[in-house]
């Protein structure tokens, strides 16, 4: 039976809580509304792909989850060279990227909230403090490492450590860093009716036991249970419409057969990822917003961020076969913190990865060919890996904008994302990729590999949350500045990007929205 | 298909050429897969000669010196089925008689050195990426290729927690809790 075989419908005309998206923010807003007897549908792009239906086959899987539909790119990031139409790595199927995210859940640190203040202005970046205090966001941060069953909180062991683990551990000691098997949404026992975690190695695949968090099989199916909440699978969105009071109304999108619907809306709350809000946001022009809906401001689109990434490869002696077990499966976080002797602003993780062997022909060097290539490819069973993630500036000119060239399969402009990387950035990844090479060389590394950044799985801050209206596009709950009943639901509400993977934070903003949402709408407020 | 004995039916089925070979290793981990050492690769739309030169060429553009060419026929195989277009086989077509005429006629004839330098000057060229880009993909996207360069592909399906995630022997075990622990067997708080 398919999860939505026996779910409570709701007719086009029935004014809703529309949710766009079914992912981390936009599965756990509509369970946290349902649960609260609030009516909502939630219209997925994606068609609904089951655990069972998960492959393990990177290439395979890729065409079956990835989000495909072209974009184009510009500016002087890599990824405009190497995958001019696939600048980002997420997911078109119900559950969103929470069906592919490594399941690394970190708390953004206090200091990171107030990138400004802690900072101080740099040239070229559109520094901002987040209109939120760290202290109040607690308490929803501890509900969401709760549900999503983080280990290493709420007394949950950590993971095993499998042997790229290993590596990382031997050489980030060597050097005095600290490194751990990291606080990961992935069981590590029996829990909430998931199963422990069997280190299959294809978290980026989806999770055929369900051992990692995804919305597809906990947030969505206890939304459904609750009789309040209707997903509509392969129903994409082109359009918020409002009225004259400028106040939005309803959607209109095509659904699994390509035939246009609209479905009435008393709010609206978008999570389609960090590309695709701000895009329907702009393909939402009208009359009385020609710029787009909620872009008063200008900076809908704007201070897109993909967080400061790349990869560290090395081979060995011995054998590592870093593809078994958990993607993400050790992190160091010594050089999370502010350190501006350093030479640049924010910090970064180091966080093992592993690509199976299709995945790193395709991504060790995009465009390589030749000998230096095959010998890094020979040694492949002897490689361990890991990736860096860290804070990236805001740039106003870092943006998602409509390409009117380019139209999709319903004719509306694709979203063109436009990245320049700032010298912060460039800054810190070089430092990184000493650092990252540093732990390997502990080990007595053969060949260390900089791997540059693959298609960005963090989108963030498109859409950022902002005390006064001028300089973002919503405030501290998400609500958007210019129109009371639109929000934002995802990553594009980030006001600065933090160093940390971003899942668990949307989650928590998910959580404590809907909280806001649901008094709200009982104070008829909105 | 690969790793069958040539059969009748193998000529009789392609209207394109075909690639034959003969494993090189016969105690390589490709052999241990294979029923027979000879294998046969049918072509649907590339000649046997086309077949050959873009094998040869993609040996040269990503060597693994001990990589049987029964692995590298993969790509030809995909290139084969996107020459079903008749756009890509004109690519391809134009591609290889640049080659040849280059080479008074016949690539193939020519030393390995020599051979290379003719490749190495359409680096940029659609017929050049085209190749590239098929073969980082099809080369090691293919079971043969999972097993020579050690990568278990889907038998990690079932998952490698009893079966050798950790079972690492050349560095001491990381002590725990940074390590974490195996289900059940976590101390109780």
């Amino acid at each position: 039976m398919a999860l939505t075989d026996n779910q409570k419908r709701f007719a086009l005309d029935d004014a809703v809580v529309v949710i766009v998206g079914s992912g981390a923010g936009g599965g756990t807003l509509a369970h946290e509304l349902a649960r609260q007897g609030i009516d909502v549908v939630v219209l997925e792009a994606g068609a609904l792909h089951t655990r069972d239906d998960f492959l393990a086959d990177e290439w395979a899987s890729f065409s079956q989850l990835a989000w495909l539909d072209k974009r184009t790119t510009s500016g002087s990031f890599r990824l405009a060279r190497d995958f001019p139409n696939l600048p980002a790595w997420i997911v078109k199927s119900v559950g969103g990227t929470t069906v592919h995210w490594a399941g690394a859940s970190l708390r953004i640190q206090p200091h990171e909230f107030r990138a400004l203040s802690h900072y101080g202005k740099l040239d070229g970046a559109n520094l901002l403090d987040w209109p939120l205090d760290p202290d109040e966001l607690a308490p929803y941060y501890d509900n969401a490492e709760d549900r999503m069953g983080v280990t290493r909180t709420h007394g949950i062991h950590g993971l095993p450590g499998n042997n790229n683990f290993h590596v990382m551990y031997t050489g980030a000691t060597k050097l005095g860093y600290t490194c751990n098997t990291g606080h990961m949404a992935i069981n590590s026992e029996i829990r909430d009716g998931r199963a422990p975690c069997q280190q299959r190695g294809f978290c980026f695949q989806g999770c055929r036991t369900g051992a990692k968090w995804s919305t597809l099989y906990t947030e969505l199916p206890r939304a459904i249970a609750t009789g309040h909440m209707e997903l509509r699978p392969q129903s994409h969105v082109a359009t918020i419409e409002h009225d004259d009071q400028g106040r939005v109304t309803g959607v209109v999108y095509f659904d699994a057969n390509g035939d246009r619907q609209r479905q009435k809306a008393r709010l609206v709350a978008v999570a389609g990822n960090s590309i695709e809000t701000p895009r329907l946001l702009l393909n939402s022009a009208s009359a009385q917003f020609p710029d787009g809906l909620a872009n008063s401001s200008g900076q809908v689109g704007r201070n897109y961020m993909r967080h400061m990434t790349g990869s560290v490869y090395a081979t060995f002696d011995e054998p590592v076969h870093m593809y078994r077990g958990t993607t993400m499966a050790g992190i160091v976080s010594d050089e999370v913190g502010f350190d501006p002797s350093r030479g640049f602003a924010g910090g970064y993780e180091m966080e093992t990865l592993s690509l199976g062997l299709p995945f790193m022909a395709a991504f060790l060097d995009p465009g390589a060919w030749g000998k230096d290539f095959t010998h890094a490819m020979d040694q492949y069973a002897h490689m361990a890996g890991m990736w860096l993630v860290g804070e990236d500036m805001p740039r106003e000119s870092n943006r998602i904008t409509l390409n009117h060239d380019v139209k999709d399969a319903y004719g509306l402009p694709v979203a063109n994302v436009h990245y320049d990387d700032h010298d912060n950035d460039l800054a810190m990844r070089e430092h990184a990729y000493q650092r990252g090479s540093a732990i390997y060389a502990a080990v007595g590394a053969r060949d260390i590999y900089r791997v540059p950044p693959y298609p960005s799985t963090h989108n963030l801050g498109s859409c950022r949350m902002s005390a006064r209206p001028e300089d973002g596009v919503c405030n501290a709950h998400g609500q958007s500045h210019d129109i009371p009943n639109l929000f934002i639901a995802d990553g594009s509400q980030f006001t600065t990007s933090a160093a940390e993977n971003p899942t668990l934070t949307i989650v928590a903003l998910a959580i404590r929205q809907a909280e806001y949402i649901g008094k709200q709408l009982k104070a008829r407020a909105v | 298909m690969l790793s069958r004995p040539l059969t009748r039916r193998v000529f009789l089925k392609a209207s394109g050429g075909a690639l034959v070979g003969t494993l090189a290793f016969a105690g390589g981990p490709i052999a241990l897969l294979a029923p027979s050492r000879s294998w046969a690769m049918p072509l649907d739309t590339l000649s046997t000669r086309e077949g050959s030169v873009l094998l040869e060429m993609t040996r040269q553009m990503f060597p693994h010196p001990d990589l049987e060419d029964a692995v590298y026929a993969f790509v030809v195989k995909d290139l084969d089925k996107a020459a079903a277009d008749p756009a890509t086989h004109e690519l391809i077509r134009g591609g290889i008689a640049s080659l040849d005429s280059d080479a008074s006629g016949d690539w193939l004839a020519l030393d390995a050195a020599d051979q290379f330098q003719r490749i190495e000057s359409l680096e940029g060229t659609p017929f050049f990426e085209k190749l590239r880009a098929t073969a980082v993909v099809s080369l090691y996207n293919n079971p043969l290729a999972f097993a020579h360069f050690g990568y278990q592909g889907a038998e990690g399906d079932v998952g490698y927690l009893y079966n050798g995630f950790s079972d690492l022997q050349w560095l001491p075990d990381p002590p725990q809790p940074a390590d974490g622990y195996m289900p059940g067997q976590a101390p109780q708080a």
